[in-house]
Order: C-alpha cells, then structure tokens, then sequence
C-alpha cells in the first residue's frame, strides 16, 4: 500500500479511537451526570435536559449502537450539543468563535520555533564545542520552565510593570472583530507577547534535538567524502549534513506536536487570549461538559491533520519515502 | 621529505582509572553528574522537607497582619493571602509532586519495557496491534484528553492523575525499546542463548533486558520529566486535588489569588523555579546517558584547537606537514584537502608556525 494511503488509515483509526473514546467516558462514569449538571446551572431550560441525557447516554435513549450511530453522525455535521455554562448557545458556534485565534497564534508561533529551533541547531550542531554550546544549560532551563509559569512572568514584567505590551484579551477592548486595519493591527499588538513566550520555550526542544542529530550525522562517511571532494563548507553542512538530519526532526515535529499544543492552550489563559485554550479552560472550571468534549475533538483532529501533512512533507524531502510510494 | 600525519588519529585514548567507582562517577560526563547532584538534592529535598518544614503546609495564621508578609526570619520565604507558610508550602509540595512523578515514572516505564519486548519477540500480527496502539496513543494530543478523563472524575485525585497519566505514558519508550530489541535479537549471543536451549524468557530477562539499560533509564527519565510537567499544568488549570499541596496547586491558589499583581512574587516563583530546576536536572541527566550511549556528541570531540586554530569536527580533516628545513627548527604546517578551509597553508600567520598540538 503507499505510503500516504497507510498514513491516511492510521490517522483515521486514530481520529476514530478519539471519537470512541470520546463518546464512552461520559458514560462510563457512575452516578447520573445530567442530574449533577441540571443542579449546578439551575438557569437551564427542561429542553436542555433532554438534549443532555441524549448527549451524555443517561436514562438510555435507545440501544448503546444506535446512540453510537446519532453521535456520529452529529459529529460528522459538526453538531457537538449546547453549552451548559453559557445557555443556549451551541457548542459548535463557540467552537467556531475560538479556532480562527487559536490557529493564527499557536500555529505562526509553532512554527517560527521550529524553523529558527532547527536553524540554531544546525549552526551548533557543526560548531560541536563552540561558543552556541556554552549556552547549553541555560536552554535546558528555559526549555523546562512550564510555559504558563514564563507567561505570567512575562506578562508581569513587560506588559504589567513596563507597558511594552497589551495586559490581555486578544484585541483591544470595544474594536468589533473585522477586516478593517484598527482591529487587525490591535490583534497583532494583542499577539506579540503570547507568541513570544511560546517561541521562547519551545525553542529550545527543536534547537537541543537538531543539535544531537546533527552532531551524529556530521560523522557520517558521506559528509567526509563530500569534504573531500573539496565542495564548500556552506553546501557541505546544509545539502550533506542538514538536509539528512532533518529528516528524524520532522518526525520528531509530528509527534511533539501534540505536546507543543497542549502547552500553548494552557498559556493562553494567562493571557486571557480567545482561543481554544481559554475556551476549554473555562468549560473545565464552570464544569460545561459538552464544550469540554468539543474542544477535545476538533484540538485531536487539528494534531492528526498536522501530522499528515507533515507526512505528506516527508514525502517531499525524503527520497527514500518517495520511493517505496513509486514502488508499491 | 614529508611526513603527513593525519590528526584524527591522535583522538584522546580512554581515561582509565585504577579506582573502579570513584573512576566511573569521574569518567561520567559532567551534565550527567550535575543532573545527578541536582536530582539527588531534591529527593533529599523530598524525603527530609516535611520533617524539617517550619509549619504545617496548610496552617492558617489567625493575625491578618501575618498574610502576604514579605520573606522574613520567621518566614523565609514569606506567606500566602491567608498566612501559610511558603517555605513549608515548598517542601511539601516537592515531595508531592516528585512522589507522583516518579510512581508514574516506574509503572509507565515498566509497561514499556514489557509492550516493547514483548512486540519485537512475537513478532507478526502481536507486534502490529501492540504498535497500533502505541502510535494512536502517541498522536492523540494528551493534555485535552486528560482534562476531559479527570474531568468527569469527581475526586480528581492523586490516584486518578497517576493512572491517566501512566496509561498515555508508555508508548513512548515501547517504540524505542521495541527497536531497539529487535536489533539485539538478530545478534549472535541471543541465538548462541537460543541454540544452547535456553528458555524464552531467560533470554529475554538475562540476555536482551539488560542490554537495554541506557534507553530504558532513558525513557524513565524521560517519562518523570513529562509526569511533573504534566501534573503541575493540570493543578494549575484547576483540574487536581485542590486541597493537596502539590507545586501544582501551590501555583493554582497562587494565580488565583493575584499573587502576582499584589506583588507577591515570593508565594509564584518559588514552586515554579522549583519545577524548572527538577526539569533541568533530568534533563541533563538525559543528555548526560545520550553523550555515554553516543560518543560523538561528547565535548571531548566537540571543538578543538590545532596549533593554535580552532577546528570544529565539521570542518575538513587536518592534516598535518612536517618539514624539516636547514639549520633551522621543525616546520609544523597544518593545511587540509578542502581548498575553502579556514586552515589553508597560504594563509598568512599558519606558515611556520610551530604551536603545541593540543
């Protein structure tokens, strides 16, 4: 089978698992879960009662399968319920209000990291020893800093004591969301600081990894050869060296992915930034199950999509990969 | 006459010490031993903190004018909004968190150990499902999935945290151990095992386990850095025992209660300093097996300074010509086959040079 059709089938065993899961955990708690949800919001209609019960699998609304069927295809048509914190607004409309922002910042500043990362960690990578490796340590630190803890300190000193940067929020307080360059602008301000901290600890991971790699691949027969065929250093390092060592590094990308993700949601409380991040935060402290689980699925198959075009990149740039696609 | 000496050759040979142990701790690369110290220091830090904390973690001082005090004599590293003491807070809170970390750490990475063996030994269809469900689990991201298991679970306890947080920790170090198993299974002593008659499971305890040591440290320090990580970010959202004192929930009241911008730094940077020292301990402890297990990425082989250049190991082989002269002293040339290496003989300053080799 090719390699992207494998690739493809995994992702979806995975997505499916994901969704399984999903829709057993609600259930395989004791005790009646709609009750408990009913009695904390008393400001629920009946209607969401019913709703609940059907969502959550309790009072049994039909066989197991065919609730397993209904859940499908709600998910299939992007119908995850309705909030229970924030009555009657759907869980979907909610979703779709967080994704844009949460996209724009994790995204751009994952990916920043991770070119300037591996970029540090070619140069010291073949300056085994040199002056970028005294700092080592440092990186090792910062790299392990929980990234909420280096937000809210960040955000203490720069925005707090020295006014560098907006407090919170993802755009200035009372710009209505829209094209016009007021708010675009206000939103990039609003951005900066966030996407800075997670450039800054996330960097660190990619740069320390290269760096190995790059040290290990260096010794490689190939590159000496190279060497002695008399080519420059700089195509030696980067068509010899680099081009081979990235190879592990973007796995490595695809499954840290998840981990880098994670830590961003849980940073953009502190910044009170409109994502997903607040937006499953907030469901977790008021106990708003539904948007919980949404969350849950759309954060998983935004992780699986990445990793299979992260899969369709190594396709690109390993001709061993392309290969085996022309082969079989 | 010339003499070309290639200087790879002269590569340091192996300190050997005639004291077996304090030789070995020696030979070890110094991230490993600060690691290692560090790491020492904080489970010292975990067994002794609660004998000789101050207060009670959870003591309220009655007098108002006792909280949010600056650190002090009687409170060295000064109090929360409702009197606590945060140096007692802090040793507690270590404990606690090393304690789960490393429970999560022994299980998971036992379970990794058996998945991972047992995936490259039976091979076929048991390899292909055992590795399904390793890749699933590793794709799936774990924090939104923790957040909705612990969510539902009313206690949110120590034990529901370890568990969950085992369950999506093993696979990891299974891949690794499976490959790592299945290159030392088509090596000769294993078959020379099997042709004597030696039963499956004795070459596996005595014979593959043991050869998997490095990686199997490994992925243990591996999996108590992503456990402390992992349960501090959970407290802190709010999803934990909330009455323990974890460094987790120590930051959880700590943000709650504005610590911060009440200008309280002594109550939120500690337990968060706290937790990057740990992580930089086991990090360097990981660099430190890396640099045993892969000789290349030691410093020793890093950047080295040839008569008087500094030479990375990226850069070309060096060569070395020596050429006598008439009446006059050894003439040491360092020049390479690269012709755009930075060590070319015709560059001014490299010509007679006679510089110590180091």
């Amino acid at each position: 089978m090719p390699f992207i059709l494998r690739r493809l089938a995994f992702y979806l065993v995975a997505a499916w698992v994901a969704l399984t899961a999903n829709f057993f955990i609600p259930r395989a708690i004791p005790g009646n879960a709609v009750e408990a949800i009913m009695a904390k919001f008393p400001n629920l209609q009946p209607s969401a009662y019913k709703a609940l019960e059907a969502m959550l699998g309790v009072g049994h609304p039909g066989s197991l399968l065919s609730q397993y069927g209904n859940y499908l295809v709600d998910v299939v048509h992007f119908n995850f319920g309705t909030s229970v914190a924030e009555y009657p607004a759907k869980v979907s409309t909610l979703l779709g209000e967080a994704i844009p922002w949460t996209l724009t910042l994790v995204g751009t500043a994952t990916v920043i990291a991770f070119f300037v990362g591996t970029g540090l960690g070619i140069l010291a990578g073949w300056r085994h020893g040199g002056s970028l490796d005294r700092v080592l340590p440092g990186l090792m630190f910062v790299q392990t800093i929980p990234y909420f803890f280096l937000a809210l300190i960040l955000l203490d000193l720069l925005a707090i004591n020295l006014h560098w940067f907006p407090i919170a929020q993802g755009y200035g307080q009372g710009l209505i969301p829209g094209w016009d360059w007021t708010f675009i602008s206000s939103a990039i301000d609003h951005s900066l600081l966030p996407a800075f901290t997670i450039v800054i600890t996330s960097l660190a991971g990619w740069m320390l990894q290269m760096r190995n790699v790059m040290i290990t691949t260096i010794g490689e027969d190939y590159v000496l050869a190279a060497q002695a065929k008399g080519l420059p250093n700089r195509r030696v390092v980067l068509t010899y060296a680099a081009r081979n060592a990235l190879l592990p590094q973007l796995q490595g990308f695809g499954l840290a992915l998840g981990f880098v993700v994670s830590g961003a949601l849980v940073m953009e409380i502190v910044f009170s930034y409109p994502g997903l991040g607040l937006l499953l935060l907030t469901a977790v402290s008021s106990d708003d199950y539904p948007v919980m689980q949404g969350c849950f699925l759309v954060i998983t198959f935004a992780v699986l999509l990445a990793n299979l075009i992260i899969d369709l990149v190594l396709v690109y740039v390993d001709p061993r990969v392309r290969a085996r696609v022309a082969t079989s | 006459m010339t003499t070309v000496i290639p200087l790879l050759a002269e590569s340091s040979a192996p300190v050997v010490s005639d004291q077996p142990v304090s030789g070995r701790w020696r030979r070890l690369p110094t991230k490993a031993k600060v690691g290692a110290v560090l790491l020492g220091l904080f489970v010292i830090i975990a067994i002794v903190g609660p004998l000789v904390s101050p207060y009670s973690p959870s003591y309220q001082n009655p007098s108002p004018s006792l909280s949010l005090q600056p650190p002090s004599a009687a409170h060295l590293l000064g109090t929360t909004n409702s009197g606590q003491d945060v140096l007692s807070q802090l040793l507690t809170g270590i404990g606690l968190t090393l304690e789960l970390a490393i429970i999560v750490g022994v299980i998971a990475t036992a379970l990794s150990v058996i998945v991972g063996v047992s995936a490259a030994y039976l091979g076929g269809l048991w390899d292909d499902v055992l590795m399904l469900i390793a890749n699933v689990v590793l794709v799936i991201p774990a924090l939104p999935l923790l957040i909705i298991l612990l969510g539902y679970e009313p206690q949110r306890g120590e034990a529901a945290t370890i568990v969950v947080l085992t369950a999506l920790n093993w696979p990891w170090g299974a891949r690794l151990i499976r490959a790592q198993t299945l290159a030392i299974t088509s090596r000769d002593f294993v078959a020379a095992a099997r042709e004597t008659g030696e039963r499956t499971w004795r070459i596996l305890l005595s014979e593959i386990v043991p050869n998997e040591i490095g990686l199997i440290a490994a992925s243990f320090v591996n999996t108590v850095l992503y456990a402390i990580g992992a349960s501090v970010a959970l407290a802190f959202i709010g999803v934990a025992d909330l009455s323990s004192y974890s460094l987790g929930t120590m930051l959880y009241w700590a943000e709650s209660q504005q610590a911060l911008s009440l200008g309280a730094w002594w109550w939120f940077v500690p337990p968060g300093i706290a937790v990057a020292l740990m992580g930089t301990a086991l990090v360097l402890l990981n660099f430190g097996i890396d640099e045993l297990s892969n000789p290349r990425l030691r410093a020793a082989t890093g950047l080295r300074r040839v008569a008087g250049h500094r030479l990375y190991p990226a850069d070309p082989t060096p060569v070395l010509h020596i050429m006598p002269e008439q009446d006059g002293p050894i003439r040491r040339v360092l020049h390479s086959f690269s012709r755009s290496s930075l060590l070319d003989e015709r560059r001014p300053g490299l010509r007679g040079n006679d510089g110590e080799l180091k």
